[in-house]
């Protein structure tokens, strides 16, 4: 049955292959029908093909993400990858979940003082809200000098903890920003 | 795996049984918070057997230095080192210096946890010359670092290790004898530690005695060595290179203290090394001026160092968020990150939410911190109502790696560059254009203030150029401003070794300088492992400058050939006149292994041509730490806050530097012997989850592997106290009570510890009140005590309690006892079977947030 993989002998009633081939239980490859046969991994058809990197932990692996119509249609392990050769955990593997899965929140949430439910706003306008919040209460904090006189230039008034899954680009501009505001509060999983 | 497949022995040391130790030759169950004593233990057989790499340890590490006649170590003062000031609760560092040293010897990247340089002492670190310290080749001084060491471990006996550790001596003296077999010119051992490790009160200290040991045993900058950190998140590694920190700037330059960086003359003064690589040090700061604020920049006012706040202390995660417990912030901004279940003492950081005046929580779901006014456990047990709860909250979806371009850094240091495959969808956005959007915006709502506070807003560089249907900026604009270019003409530098001091150039991470050399991306470098050798240098970059093994001139010997054949990895070619080998030298590229400075050579000049660590000012691995550690030069047992156990080496119980929060709504329990908490409580983390659960506990396929919170405990343990494996078990501390299934198992090993029999229950803490699969939070039952270097929590080790069944669900419970009051069988069999019947973690799949049905 070894030159069975190109799907020649895949063709007729499948009892009278099982006979020829001697594979009685039907569970060798005369179980293969021209649909089967022509059967493929999704992946195939993506359009493309994006280098990727495992969001979760730090081993790094690398990651394959195949997309189609401008939609993700499956992420895999990166077998050119010399950290990962490949291989994902569950995690890893859970990916394709992670980022197209229904869980995913599309919506800005607002929650008013005192409110007992969210209620949804307008992106723009939130980022206008907490725009004028940062402002406002660097301004109610501001802190020339500390008690003992010493000059500090800053608020402690707002403060910041961020995920050690932030780009470094994007980790980069939180300090650049934050510390120009004057915001030393500034920390980061890393101290967890 | 790949190691053990090629023979390698693996070790494996944990309290419990894991899937690790079942992979590993062998396993030691060990107590948890005791590893200062078993490591220590180990230092005492390498040093007592002679089992030291001779050759390695006299040149390339400060063995040979003479301390000061004014040292004293804890085995003089019953747990303490000399310069103890009792009054401030902190260590005076002057004590520890080298012999014939005036001033402190600066420590590598001058950790400055409470922002004092220098580690301690308010003395001047900065070295005035050349580091004239006396050594004793021979190693046989008595004040020799070498002869230190020896005393200072001199009772970590095998028998003394089973005594703290649990562990007994047949199977320590395998395991150390297995260590020392594989170590030398021909083998080389690593350490790989998960970050539990730092979650102690002398978590620094653990990693410090793992470093010792592998000095002394010569593992250090060679292949097949090291001490590696597991770590959890992509770019954990990344976020203390490019610090969202309080103490540090990016590239770990330190940030300005109010007392010692009032300008910029005196903030280099206190930071510059005069030997060794940081002796650089202004070059890398003043590239980091010009990168942030420009042409407003200029050597006349001080490069803009004051628009950079001041700190004057700890501002560290859990002091701020116990001053938000008290009402003394207003904003917060968490992004990616989920401390009302990750962070240590659920129900403080909860009490700090409350507090704020408004919350920003940008994340993929509605996690715990966003939701924690709506079903929080304080809101389930009707401590608090939603109306009494005053602060504003602000969901922002957050877009995925694969909806935008970026790098992370691993753990080996490696940035790796991720593409963006799709758009985010909705008002899903990445953190790069949500905080570029933000600075823009309040640049516009300053633009027309004089008042000199709002300067630096003004001055600040922030034109990235934007692009697609959300604006947002782009990523390689920013790599290539934090890589480095020169000003005049915006050229990419090619790395750290062409930044300047005069602001010709600017760098916004110096460490990373390279990154984007010759104008290309290299960190999106993937040429495939089959097309190079197995050190891999074309695949993604590493900092810093490509170089994959940090320190690897000690991969050489002294006259710059391999130790051995079998572990050449970097080397001296005499003829060519440089260091060449399979990875970039960590190293001064032509610097002969034979040269010597002057005694007058500063800078650079001053590192000598067999002196591995350039990082330090003397060149040498440090075995004794004459500074950069707050809480003592060399590594010492102490217990944990909260043990079951006396100190069976010193009086002095714990950590005496440690970093405690006294206050009502952060109790401690006895230090040892408390009989309300008999047992000790650990975390764990499971495979098929990550860390707060924000990534996994909402998604089906994970949570169908890891359905539901519970504790790993002994057969003993479960005898001992009625537990049933797979029934209900109530964890409790003086901070918390949770409740969870139990697991009976012979992974966790009850142990004997100083003559008796101890327990230990395993928690993972990946569960949380809102998801797809919900449970009761572990990290609820740890207290705010942390490592004094580092500020990180005590959160791998407290008493407790368990009993068996469900804690009292306080609605549940009262509910009941008014329906028994009115003597309505019916109501108080509901209240039961309501408190009874939905198993948490069992319920509908929560995949959108209710807002869209409102519940009254």
């Amino acid at each position: 049955m070894a030159d069975n993989g190109n799907g020649k002998r895949a063709g007729g009633w499948p009892l009278l292959r099982q006979i020829r081939e001697r594979d009685l239980g039907g569970l060798g490859e005369t179980a293969y029908s021209p649909r089967t046969q022509a059967l493929h991994a999704r992946t195939r058809d993506a359009d493309r093909v994006v280098r990727s990197v495992c969001p979760y932990c730090a081993v790094g692996c690398g990651q394959l993400v195949y997309v189609k119509n401008e939609k993700i249609i499956d992420i895999e392990g990166d077998p050119d990858s010399p950290i990962s050769e490949g291989c994902l955990c569950p995690k890893g593997q859970a990916t394709f979940q992670l980022v197209t899965g229904s869980q995913r929140v599309q919506q800005v949430l607002y929650r008013k003082p005192y409110a007992k439910e969210w209620e949804t706003i307008p992106l723009e306008r939130a980022m206008e809200m907490i725009a004028e919040r940062v402002k406002r209460a660097r301004e109610e904090t501001w802190q020339e000098e500390d008690e003992t006189g010493r000059k500090v230039r800053r608020t402690l008034g707002v403060a910041h903890l961020g995920g050690a899954t932030l780009d470094n680009e994007e980790n980069y501009l939180i300090k650049k920003l934050f510390s120009t505001l004057g915001i030393v509060q500034v920390e980061n999983q890393a101290r967890i | 795996m790949e190691a053990r497949r090629r023979g390698a022995t693996i070790i494996h040391v944990d309290p419990r049984f894991t899937r690790t130790s079942a992979m590993a030759n062998v396993h030691v169950p060990i107590r948890v918070g005791s590893d200062i004593a078993f490591l220590g233990g180990i230092v005492r057989y390498i040093l007592n057997n002679e089992r030291h790499f001779h050759e390695y340890v006299v040149n390339y590490t400060n063995a040979a230095s003479i301390i000061s006649d004014e040292f004293r170590d804890v085995e003089d003062l019953d747990g303490l080192f000399s310069g103890w000031d009792p009054e401030h609760g902190k260590y005076e560092v002057e004590s520890w210096q080298y012999e014939g040293v005036d001033s402190i010897v600066p420590a590598a990247g001058h950790k400055e946890a409470v922002g004092l340089p220098g580690g301690g002492g308010p003395g001047r670190p900065r070295q005035e010359r050349r580091l004239a310290e006396e050594r004793d080749e021979t190693l046989r001084h008595p004040r020799c670092v070498f002869q230190i060491l020896k005393r200072h471990f001199a009772r970590y006996t095998p028998e003394m290790v089973e005594q703290i550790c649990g562990v007994p001596p047949d199977q320590f003296l395998h395991v150390a004898e297995t260590l020392c077999a594989n170590s030398g010119r021909d083998r080389t051992s690593a350490f790989a530690y998960a970050v539990g490790w730092t979650q102690h009160s002398v978590g620094v200290q653990y990693i410090r005695t793992a470093s010792i040991i592998q000095l002394l045993l010569g593992n250090m900058g060679r292949p097949g060595g090291g001490i590696l950190a597991l770590r959890g998140h992509a770019s954990i590694q990344g976020s203390t290179d490019i610090p969202t920190l309080y103490d540090l700037l990016p590239g770990y330059l330190p940030m300005p203290h109010a007392t010692y960086g009032a300008d910029l003359a005196r903030y280099i003064e206190a930071n510059q090394a005069a030997t060794g690589w940081w002796s650089e040090f202004p070059k890398y700061i003043v590239s980091l001026l010009k990168a942030w604020y420009g042409d407003a920049a200029t050597k006349d006012n001080d490069f803009c160092f004051n628009h950079i706040p001041k700190v004057t202390g700890d501002h560290s995660h859990m002091t701020t968020v116990a001053q938000m417990a008290d009402g003394k912030l207003d904003g917060y901004f968490v992004m990616g990150e989920n401390p009302a279940v990750g962070s240590v003492h659920g129900s403080l950081q909860r009490k700090g939410l409350r507090k704020l005046k408004w919350l920003v929580v940008r994340d993929f779901v509605l996690l715990e911190t966003a939701d924690f006014w709506r079903t929080g456990p304080e809101i389930e047990s009707g401590e608090v109502s939603p109306e009494e709860i005053g602060t504003e909250v602000f969901f922002m979806p957050a877009a995925a790696h694969t909806e935008k371009s970026g790098d992370f850094t691993n753990t080996q240091r490696l940035l790796q560059w991720h593409h963006k495959a799709v758009e985010p969808q909705g008002d899903a956005r990445s953190e790069l254009g949500f905080m570029y959007h933000l600075g823009r915006r309040l640049k516009q709502l300053y633009a027309a203030s004089t008042d000199p506070k709002d300067a630096p807003i003004r001055d600040l560089r922030w034109d990235y150029p934007t692009e697609g249907p959300h604006d947002e900026p782009n990523a390689e604009a920013v790599l290539a401003e934090i890589s480095g270019y020169t000003v005049s003409d915006g050229k990419p530098v090619p790395g750290f070794a062409q930044l300047a001091a005069d602001g010709s150039t600017a760098s916004g991470c110096w460490i990373y300088s390279g990154a984007y050399r010759d104008g290309v991306n290299q960190t999106a470098r993937r040429r495939p492992r089959t097309e190079q050798s197995y050190v891999a240098p074309e695949w993604a970059w590493s900092w810093p400058a490509n170089r994959r093994l940090l320190y690897n001139r000690a991969s050489a010997a002294p006259d710059g050939t391999p130790w051995s054949e079998r572990k050449k990895y970097v080397w001296w070619d005499a003829g060519q006149g440089r260091w060449t080998g399979l990875d970039v030298p960590d190293f001064i590229a032509d610097r002969a292994p034979s040269y010597r400075p002057g005694e007058h050579d500063l800078g650079t000049r001053s590192i000598s041509g067999i002196d591995p660590f350039i990082m330090q000012a003397d060149g040498k691995g440090w075995l004794f730490a004459p500074s950069g550690l707050l809480d003592g030069p060399l590594p010492t047992h102490y217990e944990p806050q909260e043990s079951i156990v006396q100190n069976f080496l010193y009086r002095q119980q714990c950590n005496p530097a440690r970093h405690e929060w006294r206050r009502r709504d952060n109790p401690y329990h006895r230090a040892f012997d408390d009989p309300r908490f008999p047992y000790l409580l650990t975390t764990f983390r499971l495979t098929e989850h990550h860390t707060a659960g924000g990534m996994s506990r909402w998604l089906s396929w994970l949570s169908e592997l890891q359905p539901e919170m519970f504790c790993e405990v002994s057969p003993a343990l479960a005898a001992d106290r009625g537990l049933r494996h797979g029934g209900w078990a109530t964890v409790t501390t003086a901070r918390a009570e949770i409740e969870c299934r139990v697991l009976v198992t012979r992974r966790m090993a009850s142990l004997r510890v100083g003559g008796r029999r101890i327990e230990q229950i395993g928690l993972p803490y990946h569960w949380g009140y809102t998801g797809r699969v919900r449970g009761d939070i572990a990290n609820d039952l740890f207290a705010f005590v942390a490592d004094p270097n580092v500020l990180i929590p005590e959160s791998k080790v407290a008493t407790g309690n368990i009993t068996a069944g469900r804690r009292a669900q306080a609605g549940a419970a009262r509910r009941r006892q008014l329906a028994m009051a009115a003597g309505d069988a019916t109501m108080a069999e509901a209240a039961r079977r309501s408190h009874e019947a939905p198993l948490r973690g069992a319920g509908p799949p929560l995949d959108q947030p209710s807002i869209l049905e409102p519940k009254s």
